[in-house]
């Protein structure tokens, strides 16, 4: 079971002096259960290719499989392929809107039809999921902090049992450890339901620390498709299209050239560690 | 007395219910001093709900003290008369590029503040180029804002408040919407404004890299000030940072590890060379 994308190409405004080809013959595969980090600079293409993988925009040619199924197809159920492939937005605190936490994380299920017992147990385990405390349940979802409002977010689209789940930038403006306990918190939750995650990322630490396999993407076309550490080998490519490798890989290439025996494919903290305190024993 | 200057700040707002019958009071700055140099790249971190927003927009009178004072440039800022001197002192820039540009071309948005403070026409137009060169986006003033990328437009922001002539700007997390690439360019214009024009900088930020540079750091926790010194002083003190919800640059962390691990290398790490050097490596030539 797979997200395929087929010789993808989206255009906006064809035809108009604005005609902008935002995607450029896409093909990817996406496996059940990875975890993959997708980054691009701004106006890449990121958002317009996570917006096709749950129909939100409907390529101007090529074709996107779900579980082999034609997604374009006619007769092809959009709703719950919208309810599969959980798609969370930047900012999704700013789409909180219900009078509790509880309701508006009962929202969606709601809409799936789902008795009021469902909608409810859904609701619950998905708070439980994001790791909300019960004395928030019925609070005001405005009266939460930054990090608390984007757990609710996301749990709400939790609640809809998605098996694919996109996040655009979901650490965009919270404090550094608000930041490491929701990619924690996603981490662990793939790891207990296997379920697949796309994420949409500005910061490289947390790709390299996070993800199997990363999508760069650059002017509307996959520049590269890889493991971190085969990525961020290309670290002067990517340099010049607006991003960068993690700090540490520029300070085992800088640790390199000054003459310690290192490897330089490293992208987190504790492999920096090990690698530089066995390259000193020698 | 610096460029702005605050004692006994206290903030508090008061939290209604739905129907408006007051619910409770929230401190969110309590019992703050500060005192800002003219001239110094001033960081403020702290996490979210720390009060280091509530606290910048006190620097430009958008908030005004429950208690206490707060001086720009020696005006006392809950005085109304002061408040336009305030608001052309003390610039401020936002999070989002796309809701604090307003102008169909890139150099008319620029004008907009300096033509507000009834700036004569032929002053504007030069005011408009200076600002735009000082961010490096003069080759885009004839084009729209909507066009440019996320770094682009906060550059524009940036340019849209050093055309008011400020003597301070208070950025307000201006590289959390941005790729790397866009937080690179502002913290390049930010740092040349405050080098080249000595323009004082207050800057807010959840990114610890961006000011290794800054000549002082406060560190805000529950409404008042955590910790304060020199990025070196601040980030040698991993585990506390860590307890305020914060980190460090990613070499100082490395280095902290190796540190822990038993090797021979001094706190407060703050670029790659100096962990060469701390690792005992030669010059790279």
């Amino acid at each position: 079971m797979s997200i395929i994308l087929d010789h993808v190409n989206y255009i906006y405004e064809a035809g108009t002096a604005m005609e902008f080809a935002a995607l450029k013959d896409i093909n990817l595969v996406i496996p059940d259960g990875q975890f993959i980090g997708l980054i691009g600079h701004t106006g890449s293409g990121k958002s317009t290719l996570v917006q096709h993988l749950n129909g939100l925009l409907v390529p101007t040619s090529g074709s996107i499989f779900y579980n082999g199924a034609d997604i374009h197809d006619n007769d092809y159920n959009k709703k719950e392929l919208r309810s599969k492939v959980g798609l969370v937005f930047q900012y999704p605190e700013h789409q909180l809107f219900e009078i509790d936490v509880f309701s508006d994380v009962c929202f969606g299920p709601k809409n799936l039809g789902l008795d009021k017992k469902e909608t409810e147990l859904r609701a619950y385990a998905a708070l439980k999921q994001v790791g909300l405390e019960d004395e928030y349940f019925y609070q005001s979802p405005f009266d939460l902090s930054g990090g608390q409002k984007r757990r609710v977010a996301i749990a709400g689209v939790l609640a809809m049992k998605p098996e694919v789940l996109i996040l655009d930038e979901p650490t965009a403006g919270l404090d550094p450890k608000g930041r490491d306990e929701i990619l924690d918190q996603i981490a662990k939750l793939r790891e207990e339901t296997g379920i697949t995650v796309i994420l949409v990322s500005h910061s490289m630490e947390d790709v390299a620390k996070y993800v199997d396999r990363i999508i760069v993407m650059n002017r509307g076309q996959v520049l590269f498709d890889q493991e971190p550490r085969e990525v961020f080998r290309h670290y002067k490519e990517l340099e010049q299209v607006g991003l960068a490798a993690p700090q540490v890989t520029y300070i085992m290439h800088e640790l390199k050239a000054r003459g310690l025996n290192v490897d330089t494919d490293i992208t987190t903290i504790a492999e920096a560690k090990n690698e530089i305190l066995k390259a000193l024993k020698k | 007395m610096g460029i702005i200057e605050a004692k006994n700040l206290v903030f508090e707002y008061i939290r209604r219910d739905e129907e408006g019958n007051v619910e409770g009071i929230t401190r969110a700055i309590d019992d703050i001093d500060i005192d800002i140099k003219q001239g110094d790249f001033v960081a403020i971190l702290g996490h979210n709900g720390s009060g280091k927003s509530t606290l910048a927009k006190h620097m430009n009178a958008i908030h005004y003290p429950t208690e206490g004072t707060v001086w720009v440039d020696g005006k006392d800022t809950s005085d109304d008369a002061n408040l336009w001197d305030i608001r052309q002192e003390a610039g401020m820039v936002f999070q989002n590029p796309d809701n604090q540009i307003i102008g169909q071309v890139v150099e008319e948005d620029v004008g907009f503040g300096p033509e507000n403070l009834g700036v004569p026409t032929a002053e504007i137009w030069q005011r408009v180029d200076e600002s735009l060169k000082a961010v490096g986006m003069y080759e885009f003033r004839k084009h729209s804002p909507n066009k440019l990328s996320g770094g682009q437009k906060q550059r524009v922001s940036i340019a849209g408040v050093i055309a008011m002539h400020p003597k301070c700007i208070v950025l307000d997390e201006p590289t959390a919407m941005l790729d790397p690439n866009g937080r690179k360019e502002v913290i390049r214009a930010v740092r040349a404004l405050n080098d080249v024009e000595r323009i004082t900088i207050i800057l807010i930020t959840h990114y610890m890299e961006e000011i290794i540079h800054a000549d002082k750091v406060f560190v805000m926790d529950k409404g008042k000030i955590a910790m304060e010194g020199t990025p070196r002083e601040i980030f040698s003190q991993v585990e506390k940072l860590k307890e305020l919800r914060l980190d460090v640059p990613q070499v100082t962390l490395l280095a902290h590890e190796l540190r822990k691990s038993g090797l021979d290398i001094p706190k407060g790490i703050l670029t790659c060379e100096e962990l060469a050097a701390a690792l005992g490596l030669p010059k790279n030539k």
